[in-house]
């Protein structure tokens, strides 16, 4: 197979008209970061019992898809997979600009964002928060030597050792991101080593997703479809990775189900959480789970459009399983002392109430739309689009 | 604009210029270099050995359930009233550094109530999980929030077994001098410490004392003939989550 050239993404009108929707929902992103912060977090969904919300859904999953968007990048240089290869410089693009919006969102969701000078130079490293940020900006930078390793011909010759650190560090950095929330001690429906290789799964299945379409979206503004070999070996990709996750999440259930120390919290989660069970059932395991599967693996739906449905679905149950997992996960109460039912002014032993408001969903938003317009603007400023190269079928 | 032309006669000798510019160059420069210096050794005086915190001491509370009055919030106002804890009528945002909670046995029904704070804990997970390390404990054992560099994440509030924190949702008025807030970060029960370093109990034990009630015991744990250690010697005393194995400051007895 011959080695892929690129080109520049050109001036067209789909292009612009793209670039405008995605500045439309940076614009909403920031007036609303802008409202929540000059008003005070009140005016939010969050309080002090649900004190991570639809901002933190947001941002851990552009963070966690980030990770998973360098899966084509990867896959060519780390296993020397051909048909991946036009795709590297697209893939590892989506990687820096899904991580840039998600942490944007998170650090505007701040309650002292004009702070961020102080998280850069006050660190306690027995925080896995503190250490986040080492991986953060560090697969960032690790990213752009990838880049310059592939754009640059003399430094071809590193790809594969560069494409590997970068691959062994965007493990690291997921299961970095699930332990935020399993060492969380303290919280039943946290605390949980599985969390780690759950986030892993979660990313690579995430990442395909998107690539899926985002590729399928800047080939289309482009003028012409996600060629076929690609498409097929994504899609396939994503019906594994997609059943890996819900092999971790059928784990993590199980042994909570096991003990009788958990059975009110997965009663809640899986049965009487109101909004939960809903999001849990029809959102992440028929939405996002069952239908995406079956129209994945079918060799009758392998077209483009009905895996671009699939994909969006796999998205769809994404934000479902993230929604249950961060908010429900807070919303089930605390048992502070054991034995005995808790009453009080200030909701202790009630179910946490969460009201997600605009603003969150603005801001949310907004991340998704920097991670479009820089990843769009990237196609402009360097040749990162693939004009040959391309397999002419599926790879085993 | 004219420029008049100095005369010969009229200027001032260049090695003389030169001498006095140089001393006070010398007087300006020491002045700068010793200030600082002086400075701090004002603070050092001012904070000597004695004043400072030390693991010497570790101040706690142990909590008489059977004096805690259930309906009785005195402890609550007293707190609220010190640190200027306001409200805005909206109690799921509003802060709480200390709240009554009424407990019932799921098996016998015995019913009691205990107030719950920040418990200051010796392994306290706030600290361990606060990424700039605003969350820290002192020597003496009271856990702080450095609200200079506190970034308002709220990861602390995710790790408190308690949930004994409070983010701050909105604009502060008629904030007290002697405990600083601020909006956007994130605050919890300090015992008193402000009182505790000049030599007084919390605001909540006073009130609690002068209720009538006494079921607020403030002390050094350390302290084996203080009144801690005698009252945990002639009863039974438990931490609540202590599952956890946080070897917490406050401790409760009679439950």
């Amino acid at each position: 197979m011959r080695a892929p050239t690129f080109q520049h993404m050109p001036s067209s009108t789909p292009f612009w008209w793209v670039a405008a929707i995605a500045t439309a929902f940076v614009v909403v992103g920031l007036v609303s970061a802008h409202h929540m912060e000059s008003a005070g977090h009140w005016v939010t969904g969050m309080n002090n019992r649900v004190v991570w919300g639809v901002p933190h859904v947001f941002a851990v999953f552009l963070i966690v898809s980030a990770s998973g968007a360098l899966n084509a990048a990867s896959i060519a240089s780390v296993f020397g997979r051909e048909t991946y290869k036009p795709l590297s410089r697209l893939s590892a693009l989506m990687a820096i600009t899904l991580l840039a919006g998600g942490l944007t969102v998170l650090v505007l969701d701040l309650g002292r964002p004009d702070r961020l000078i102080v998280a850069m130079t006050h660190y306690n490293f027995r925080s896995i928060f503190a250490w986040n940020i080492f991986l953060y900006t560090g697969f960032i930078a690790l990213v752009v030597v990838y880049l310059w390793m592939m754009f640059e011909p003399r430094m071809n010759r590193f790809v594969g050792r560069v494409g590997t650190t970068a691959f062994a560090w965007r493990l690291i950095l997921t299961t970095g991101t699930g332990s935020i929330f399993a060492f969380l001690a303290a919280r039943e429906a946290f605390d949980s080593a599985v969390l780690a290789p759950m986030f892993i799964a979660m990313s690579l299945s995430f990442g395909t997703a998107l690539t899926l379409i985002f590729s399928a979206l800047i080939f289309s503004i482009r003028g012409d479809g996600l060629p076929t070999a690609l498409m097929l070996n994504l899609r396939r990709l994503l019906g594994y990775f997609v059943v890996a996750v819900a092999f971790f999440v059928m784990v993590d259930h199980l042994t909570r189900l096991y003990g009788a120390e958990h059975h009110s919290m997965e009663r809640f989660i899986l049965l009487e959480g109101g909004i939960y069970p809903m999001l849990f059932w029809i959102g992440q395991i028929l939405l996002g789970t069952i239908l995406p599967v079956v129209m994945l693996l079918q060799r009758r739906c392998n077209t483009l459009a009905p895996t671009l449905v699939a994909a969006s679905l796999v998205l769809v149950g994404a934000f479902c399983q993230l929604y249950v997992l961060i908010i429900g996960g807070q919303a089930f109460p605390i048992d502070i002392v054991p034995g005995f039912s808790e009453t009080s002014g200030f909701f202790d032993g009630v179910i946490a109430e969460y009201q997600p408001s605009l603003a969150e969903f603005g801001l949310g938003m907004g991340g998704v739309g920097l991670a479009l317009l820089t990843y769009l603007i990237g196609t402009r400023v360097l040749a990162f689009l693939p004009t040959t190269g391309f397999d002419s079928g599926p790879s085993s | 604009m004219s420029c008049k032309p100095m005369k010969k006669d009229e200027s001032v000798p260049l090695a003389q210029h030169r001498r006095t510019f140089f001393t006070q160059a010398a007087a300006g420069v020491s002045l700068m270099a010793l200030a600082p210096g002086v400075r701090l050794v004002e603070l050092a005086m001012a904070n000597s050995e004695d004043s400072l915190p030390s693991n010497d001491k570790r101040w706690g509370l142990l909590v008489d359930t059977a004096k805690c009055e259930s309906g009785c919030d005195e402890c609550v106002s007293a707190c609220n009233s010190e640190h200027g804890l306001s409200g805005h009528g909206r109690p799921e945002t509003d802060a709480q550094w200390i709240r009554k909670v009424d407990l019932k046995d799921e098996q016998t029904g015995h019913e009691l109530s205990i107030p719950i704070l920040c418990q200051h804990c010796e392994d306290p997970p706030c600290v361990d999980v606060c990424p700039t390390g605003a969350s820290f404990r002192r020597a003496d054992g009271i856990v702080l929030v450095d609200k200079h560099i506190c970034i308002g994440c709220r990861y602390c509030m995710m790790a408190c077994p308690f949930q004994a924190r409070s983010f701050i949702h909105e604009d502060l008025t008629g904030q007290k001098t002697h405990s600083p807030r601020g909006k956007g970060i994130v605050e919890s029960c300090t015992l008193c410490v402000h009182r505790i370093d000049e030599d007084q109990e919390p605001a909540c034990v006073e009130a609690c004392r002068e209720a009538g009630h006494d079921a607020l015991v403030f002390g050094d744990l350390e302290d084996a003939a203080g009144p801690l250690a005698s009252l945990s010697r002639k009863t039974a005393t438990r931490e609540l989550r202590p599952d956890l194995k946080l070897n917490t400051g406050v401790r409760y007895t009679s439950f």
